[in-house]
């Protein structure tokens, strides 16, 4: 089993990023989970949630207490939000930054790497959302499910223009990381 | 037509009762009297949300009922939303037997306020009857906010420190109008053809209609049984109870008052107003105030009457039929 | 082929499966997804119903109980304070005998506010005459609703069932759903014997005097007793639909070590023990049971489920403060006519929505070994944060 914990803030559609995932790993035919850490947070405000992604039923509810994986839609919240908070050995961390992957490395100690998700969001969207770009490059890094999964998970939301331009997004964003830098973690992980 | 012919016709054509005879209401019940007449007119295909009170209670004593329509007692506060939700079962079902929803002025003024406003504002398509006797009388007469100023009750009861409910009547009618439903109005048991016509006016409406029917209660207010119309009446008359139709919030007709009579002769017929004719300065200026309540709503609604008028509080008291006069 | 579905999502696609004729509710977190999906479900015409958007609690309740006796299937649900605003209602439906089904979206009830999951909203009302189903997931919730309205209405029983606020309701995870037709040769059209209808009136709740109450209320609590194995025939008629099963009356989720201990719970956390049993390979493994079906309670099937055990660890997510655990003291007084009752240890976790991690599993099993029965204690308090004297 695979577990990803997903920081963001209120309105940066941090519950979609966990739903998007999960629904790409079910429509694949993998057993998935995503939930909010439940909360009454307004926009703005520090949140979280939870994938987890299994070849066989999923059967905890409990929350995602040690990660594999760690992505960070806003740069601001590594200061203090906690995203390294029980990061398993090995973990990477994928964060929405302009900075560089080397410097984000050194600065938390944790193989982290860089994505300007906001900016290719706002070239692709006209609006500096994350999200979508985020998975994208995650599903590049790890090769967990297919990119092609994303894009199928995107067109249950949106259609016509909309879809087309988060398309062109997810395959920007995908083009942008190394494929399957991240792989070994899932191997190690035996999922 | 003479008499002796009339009634064998009357018998031919027997008119339609909801509440039938032989229940438990007290003898002179206005409620009782009101609640026949509003099934009457309604006629056989309604259903019935009723709150609790006392017309739940004196009508339907297990294994017995005084109902003939099908009629559902929930409790005291969602007579309303219950009626909404028979109503929406009703439009479910592509039915359009009308809804109405029948409660006691505790029930309505009070603590059924929030349900009746939710009705109201949602457009369901129920008639809402409150039948206001003034106090609480299924639990023994304790004030409600539908009590008139000054009036007797035994959590309003007079006193050295106290002249009785302290605080004025309700203003239902407005708030109810407030909500721009199509059709909202008062009506009393001493006028029943008035009552009836409200009735039917209101079935016809679609959406939200609410009558306030004016039920003297001998028990709680302290009146001879045989004089509940008498006193119903005197309210109207004197302008305390003033029979108003609302239309979209407007007022749309009122019963002029002909000859308007002094608050007195209302008050003095009833024990709860017993202690404003005591000779006290209290007592007489508690008199000079509901007069002048009385007075404001003859000025507000217009209910002096010019010249008379067949509508007015004195033709409307007298039936016509074949020349012959009822009065 | 399942579906990436959120638990509130699913319940109302069930919902509409059932093809409600009303529904009407108030938003109350962590309800309100499931009736915002209903909103849509309407507003898109997948669903044809009456969507009655009330004013408060109290009036959904009343506005459902006045939709079924008058002769439509009726939906509401809700939460929390939600569901103490209701009771008064929630009372009066069963003591109708009127066929209605309410999503419990379990949530711990104020003060302090709170808005996260627990079970003492559901258990406020467990004596309201009710027939309660706890889910384990968002499958179950799913089958659940539907099953919830033939038992309803063959009973002339509510029903509530219970779904874990936030960890049930706002979980996505994989989902089949039935199809129409299984659901349309499952759940025949709505029909109350009683419906009010102008051409045969009759008069529903009357005033009871005393010499009848007592006979009134025993026919309710026999019409209860007589639910539970109406409620096992719909979970197996529905398994013969579906081929799922939703645990009956008490499920054993996983079996134990012979002789040994139980950790018996209800709701959505038991899913957690039986992960926590697998990675927990060192210690002994202990019966997984679930209680599905709280009202009634089931007692035989209980002991049934509890045979051969030593110690059982009650795990509640409510309690009734000043006494201790609810769900507890009925298993231990059901379990006292065993021949050989196992030792039964109360405890309650996840109050609040305090998270429950499989770390507990270890402690359950601690509390299971311990030289005393354990009558009642929360067992995740952190006493670091609590002054000296109420450690």
């Amino acid at each position: 089993m695979i577990e990803i914990r997903i920081h963001g803030r209120g309105g940066q559609g941090n519950v979609v990023a966990a739903y998007l995932l999960a629904t790409a790993a079910i429509d694949e035919g993998h057993h998935a989970q995503a939930f909010p850490t439940f909360g009454a947070e307004r926009r703005g405000a520090p949140v979280a949630a939870f994938v987890r992604l299994a070849p066989k039923p999923i059967l905890r509810r409990c929350e995602v207490r040690e990660p594999h994986f760690v992505i960070v839609q806003d740069p601001t919240l590594l200061k203090n939000a906690g995203v390294k908070a029980g990061l398993r050995p090995g973990g990477r961390i994928l964060v929405n930054s302009t900075r560089s992957a080397g410097e984000l490395t050194e600065r938390l100690g944790v193989e982290t790497l860089s994505l300007p998700a906001a900016q290719l969001a706002r070239e692709h969207l006209g609006r500096p959302v994350p999200n979508t770009a985020l998975l994208a490059a995650f599903l590049a890094l790890t090769t967990v499910l297919p990119v092609e999964s994303l894009l199928k998970a995107l067109q249950e939301r949106f259609r016509g223009e909309v879809l087309a331009r988060n398309e062109a997004l997810v395959r920007a964003a995908a083009g942008t990381v190394p494929q399957g830098a991240w792989k070994e973690v899932i191997d190690a992980a035996g999922a | 037509m003479t008499e002796s012919s009339h009634h064998p016709l009357r018998d031919h054509q027997p008119r339609f009762q909801g509440l039938d005879s032989g229940h438990r209401a007290c003898q002179g019940c206005g409620e009782a009297l009101a609640a026949r007449l509003v099934t009457e007119a309604a006629g056989p295909d309604v259903i019935v949300s009723n709150a609790t009170g006392c017309l739940e209670v004196f009508s339907t004593p297990w294994p017995e009922t005084a109902w003939r329509i099908p009629w559902l007692h929930s409790l005291f506060e969602n007579a309303a939303s219950v009626a909404a939700g028979m109503e929406a079962a009703m439009r479910a079902q592509g039915r359009d037997t009308k809804v109405l929803a029948f409660a006691g002025d505790g029930g309505t003024f009070d603590i059924g306020m929030r349900g009746l406003s939710g009705m109201l504002e949602r457009g369901h398509d129920v008639l809402y009857v409150c039948f206001d006797n003034e106090a609480y009388m299924n639990t023994g007469v304790q004030r409600s906010s539908s009590t008139p100023h000054a009036a007797m009750t035994t959590t309003s009861p007079p006193g050295r420190e106290r002249m009785g409910k302290r605080h004025l009547k309700k203003d239902l009618l407005a708030i109810v109008a407030a909500h721009h439903i199509p059709y909202a109005a008062t009506a009393s048991v001493a006028y029943p053809s008035d009552l009836r016509k409200k009735v039917r006016r209101a079935m016809g409406v679609e959406g939200p209609s609410f009558l306030l029917v004016h039920s003297p209660c001998p028990l709680g207010w302290g009146h001879d049984s045989a004089l509940t119309v008498q006193v119903a009446r005197l309210a109207v008359q004197t302008g305390l109870f003033p029979l108003v139709e609302m239309e979209r919030g407007s007022v749309a007709s009122v019963m002029p008052i002909r000859r308007p009579c002094p608050v007195t002769d209302y008050l003095k017929l009833q024990r709860r107003f017993r202690h404003l004719f005591a000779d006290h300065p209290r007592a007489r200026e508690e008199l000079e105030h509901l007069q002048a309540l009385a007075d404001h709503n003859i000025e507000v609604y217009r209910l002096a009457g010019e010249e008379p008028d067949p509508l007015d509080t004195e033709g409307a008291d007298t039936v016509r039929r074949g020349g012959m006069r009822y009065a | 082929m399942p579906q990436a579905l959120e638990g509130s999502q699913a319940i109302a696609r069930a919902v509409a499966l059932c093809r409600p004729g009303v529904v009407a509710a108030y938003p109350i977190t962590p309800q309100t997804h499931i009736v915002e999906n209903i909103s849509k479900l309407v507003a898109d015409g997948e669903l044809h119903c009456e969507l009655v958007s009330v004013e408060s609690e109290f009036s959904a309740a009343s506005v459902v109980l006045g939709a079924a006796a008058a002769g439509s299937r009726a939906y509401t649900a809700s939460a929390s304070q939600g569901i103490l605003l209701m009771s008064e209602v929630l009372y009066n439906i069963a003591g109708l005998r009127v066929p209605l089904v309410l999503t419990c979206a379990n949530r711990a009830v104020s003060a302090p506010l709170s808005i996260w999951n627990d079970h003492q909203d559901s258990m406020a009302v467990r004596d309201a005459g009710w027939i309660q189903l706890y889910c384990a997931d968002n499958q179950e919730a799913v089958d659940t609703t539907i099953q919830a309205y033939r038992i309803s209405e063959r009973l002339e029983l509510p029903v509530m069932v219970c779904v874990d606020g936030f960890t049930l309701t706002h979980t996505l995870e994989p989902i089949e759903l039935p199809t129409q037709a299984q659901v349309d040769g499952y759940l025949p059209p709505y029909r109350f014997s009683r419906a009010l209808d102008p051409m045969r009136p009759l008069s529903m709740g009357e005033l009871v005097s005393p010499a009848y109450f007592t006979e009134v209320r025993h026919t309710h609590h026999v019409a209860l007793r007589g639910a539970l194995p109406e409620i096992e025939a719909a979970d197996a008629d529905w398994a013969e639909v579906c081929g799922r099963h939703s645990g009956g009356l008490v499920e054993v989720v996983r079996e134990g070590e012979g002789g040994g201990i139980g950790i018996l719970s209800i709701g959505s956390v038991t899913g957690t023990f039986a992960d926590a049993a697998e990675q927990y390979t060192e210690l002994p493994a202990a019966r997984l049971i679930r209680l599905r079906c709280f009202r009634p309670f089931p007692d035989e099937a209980l002991r049934a489920a509890c045979a051969g055990l030593s110690d059982l660890v009650v795990v509640e997510r409510a309690l009734s403060p000043g006494a201790g655990g609810i769900v507890g003291t009925e298993v231990r007084a059901a379990l006292r006519e065993m021949d050989e009752p196992p030792r039964v240890h109360d405890v309650a976790v996840g109050l609040g929505g305090r998270d429950v991690p499989l770390e507990l599993y270890p402690r359950l099993i601690e509390v299971a070994r311990g030289e005393q029965e354990t009558r009642f204690s929360i067992l995740d308090l952190e006493p670091d944060k609590l002054p000296e004297e109420v450690r």
